[in-house]
């Protein structure tokens, strides 16, 4: 592969280590800033699970997100994801609540509008759906866990000294599980674009057939690990002390219910299965993990009889949805003009 | 390599059950402070000097241990990072516990220093007062054992510690008020000593209240 191969990927690593250093700590957020899980431990989990996750069943978002607009000239793959890595760390620094599927979605709007690409409206509705009932699925996932989870610890009496042994085993299955649904589900952001215009190709190791694509989410897993490596610990100790207050337990049922969300619109075999059962199934897009956390957070407080419930949360939601996309489309638009016209490059073919 | 503190368990006892049967030892002890308080005051009350003294010494080895126990307790608790999320409220828990095991080691020492003269008129009063700082004190190891295992279970017990600590007060300020109204103690200093045993004993169940009121906070706290 040629330098410029390599420097037109760096906009896919920068948003690898942020879905490292942000994502990932929410998924470890409570567990390590409680102190429960040392650092190291949710670190290692979060960095192997999400490249496995992305390795093993990161293809079916990514195909989802491809069919919004299939970003062709690596060039152009660059720009929508720095427009859309730089949405991120904006809004990031201005303290407001950013969605990384949201952006990279507004970026490929934005290189459609650009190139005359017509946006497909089966697929936008379908991702664009998903911002609205990912967040409710997790509430309704979050707020039937919080019951069960209740009913059998109000019956099993186990003491605080063995519970606090069983929450901290719980604690780790319920990370590998959000790690892999992460990487299953978000490493589309992150590489998703790069897929139609790979530069690598097949590889065959000892036999095995690694895919181009493969590849491609093995560098983004990688990424990933650099950012959980290097600045996931910060954002860790604010989510688990400042941010949502949950109690270990509270917090195990938000990480399943978030991982599962993230799952149910990233496994094909899933889909396979509900297909063959006559069932409807879920889209294969990516989903914000965040907001489907916040969504289980509000489906929590609901189970607690909603005294707790924060409506800043929810209309912080509404606000992404607007904010985030638009930003990044324009942004997007605005840099795809002067790739092709000041820096000479093909941004789509 | 990890160091074990003495009297830790056998190779076959894990650090958890080690620490589970640390607790329960600890709290058995303090029900056992509170029973050989009443033996203690029973016996007094009967003149039998020579017994009262016995078990004042069983309630030292108790106090004793039970202070050991706990200073173990809060070395595993920090040593092993366990329970982080609620580790300061247990250690509150246990001192404050303490303390209630405390006052009633002061109380047989005092008898067993001044010796204080009961009148006969007293004494059922006396005796009823300590029955009901007893009670208070072991209902409230019982909502301490349901809070580490049915934390649901912890306000039905704390209610009887509450009661009782209620009847102890009565029981004090009758017991106060014969005092100084009867004519049998002519010196004004006995009736200052009657009242002041009074004041100690029923400070046990006070203590137990406190107890009471930090275990409500931790129980709601403990709650998902």
């Amino acid at each position: 592969m040629e330098v410029a191969g390599v420097l037109f990927l760096s906009s896919g690593l920068y948003m690898g280590w942020s879905l490292g250093a942000n994502d990932a700590a929410n998924i470890f957020g409570t567990a390590v800033g409680t102190r429960m899980i040392p650092f190291r431990t949710a670190a290692v989990i979060c960095a192997v699970f999400i490249t496995v996750g992305a390795v093993i069943s990161g293809a079916g978002a990514a195909k989802g997100l491809g069919a919004l607009g299939a970003v062709n000239a690596l060039a152009g793959s660059f720009v929508v994801s720095a427009s859309a890595a730089t949405t991120v760390l904006w809004m990031t620094r201005a303290g407001l609540p950013v969605s990384t599927t949201q952006a990279v979605v507004g970026a490929i709007i934005g290189w459609n509008l650009f190139t005359g690409n017509p946006t497909d409206r089966t697929a936008l509705t379908r991702i664009v759906g998903t911002w609205i009932y990912g967040p409710i699925l997790g509430a309704g996932i979050a707020f039937i866990l919080f019951f069960v989870v209740k009913f059998i610890l109000e019956r099993m009496n186990i003491h605080l000294i063995r519970l606090d042994k069983y929450t901290r085993v719980a604690l780790i299955l319920a990370g590998v599980f959000g790690a892999y649904s992460l990487g299953a589900n978000n490493m589309a952001n992150v590489v998703g674009v790069f897929v139609p215009a790979s530069p690598f190709v097949d590889l065959n190791v000892f036999g095995v057939i690694i895919t181009g694509t493969q590849q491609l989410f093995l560098i983004g897993g990688l990424a990933t690990a650099v950012g959980v490596a290097t600045y996931s610990k910060k954002v860790m100790m604010t989510i688990g002390s400042n941010l949502y207050k949950l109690s270990p337990v509270t917090a195990i049922v938000v990480t399943v219910s978030t991982a599962t969300v993230l799952f149910l619109f990233a496994s094909e075999g899933l889909k396979l299965w509900m297909e063959s059962m006559g069932l409807p199934s879920f889209p294969l897009v990516p989903v914000s993990q965040s907001q489907a956390a916040v969504g289980s957070i509000i489906g929590i407080s609901l189970a607690k009889g909603g005294r707790n419930l924060n409506l800043k949360l929810l209309r912080n939601i509404v606000l992404g949805w607007a904010a985030t996309p638009t930003s990044a489309a324009l942004l997007s638009y605005v840099a795809l003009f002067f790739m092709q016209n000041v820096f000479m490059q093909t941004v789509y073919q | 390599m990890k160091q074990r503190s003495e009297g830790s368990g056998g190779l076959f006892t894990s650090r958890t059950k080690q620490l589970q049967l640390e607790m329960d030892r600890y709290f058995s002890l303090i029900d056992q402070g509170a029973l050989l308080l009443e033996e203690a005051i029973k016996r007094y009350l009967e003149d039998r000097m020579e017994d009262f003294e016995k078990k004042s010494a069983e309630i030292d080895t108790v106090e004793h241990e039970a202070d050991t126990l706990r200073r173990q307790i809060k070395h595993r608790l920090y040593a092993e990072m366990l329970i982080p999320d609620s580790r300061g409220d247990v250690l509150g828990l246990l001192e404050t516990l303490d303390n209630v095991l405390d006052v009633s080691k002061h109380v047989t020492t005092h008898f067993s220093i001044e010796k204080p003269e009961i009148l006969p008129f007293l004494r059922d009063d006396f005796r009823e007062l300590t029955e009901s700082v007893v009670k208070a004190v072991l209902e409230l190891t019982l909502a301490v054992r349901a809070f580490f295992r049915e934390v649901y279970r912890v306000t039905e017990h704390l209610d009887k510690v509450h009661f009782w600590e209620h009847e102890a007060d009565e029981i004090e300020e009758r017991l106060k008020r014969k005092a100084f109204a009867t004519e049998e103690i002519t010196l004004f200093s006995k009736r200052v000593h009657m009242r002041y045993f009074a004041e100690r004993i029923s400070l046990i169940a006070d203590e137990a209240e406190e107890v009471a009121e930090r275990l409500a906070v931790y129980a709601i706290k403990r709650n998902l």
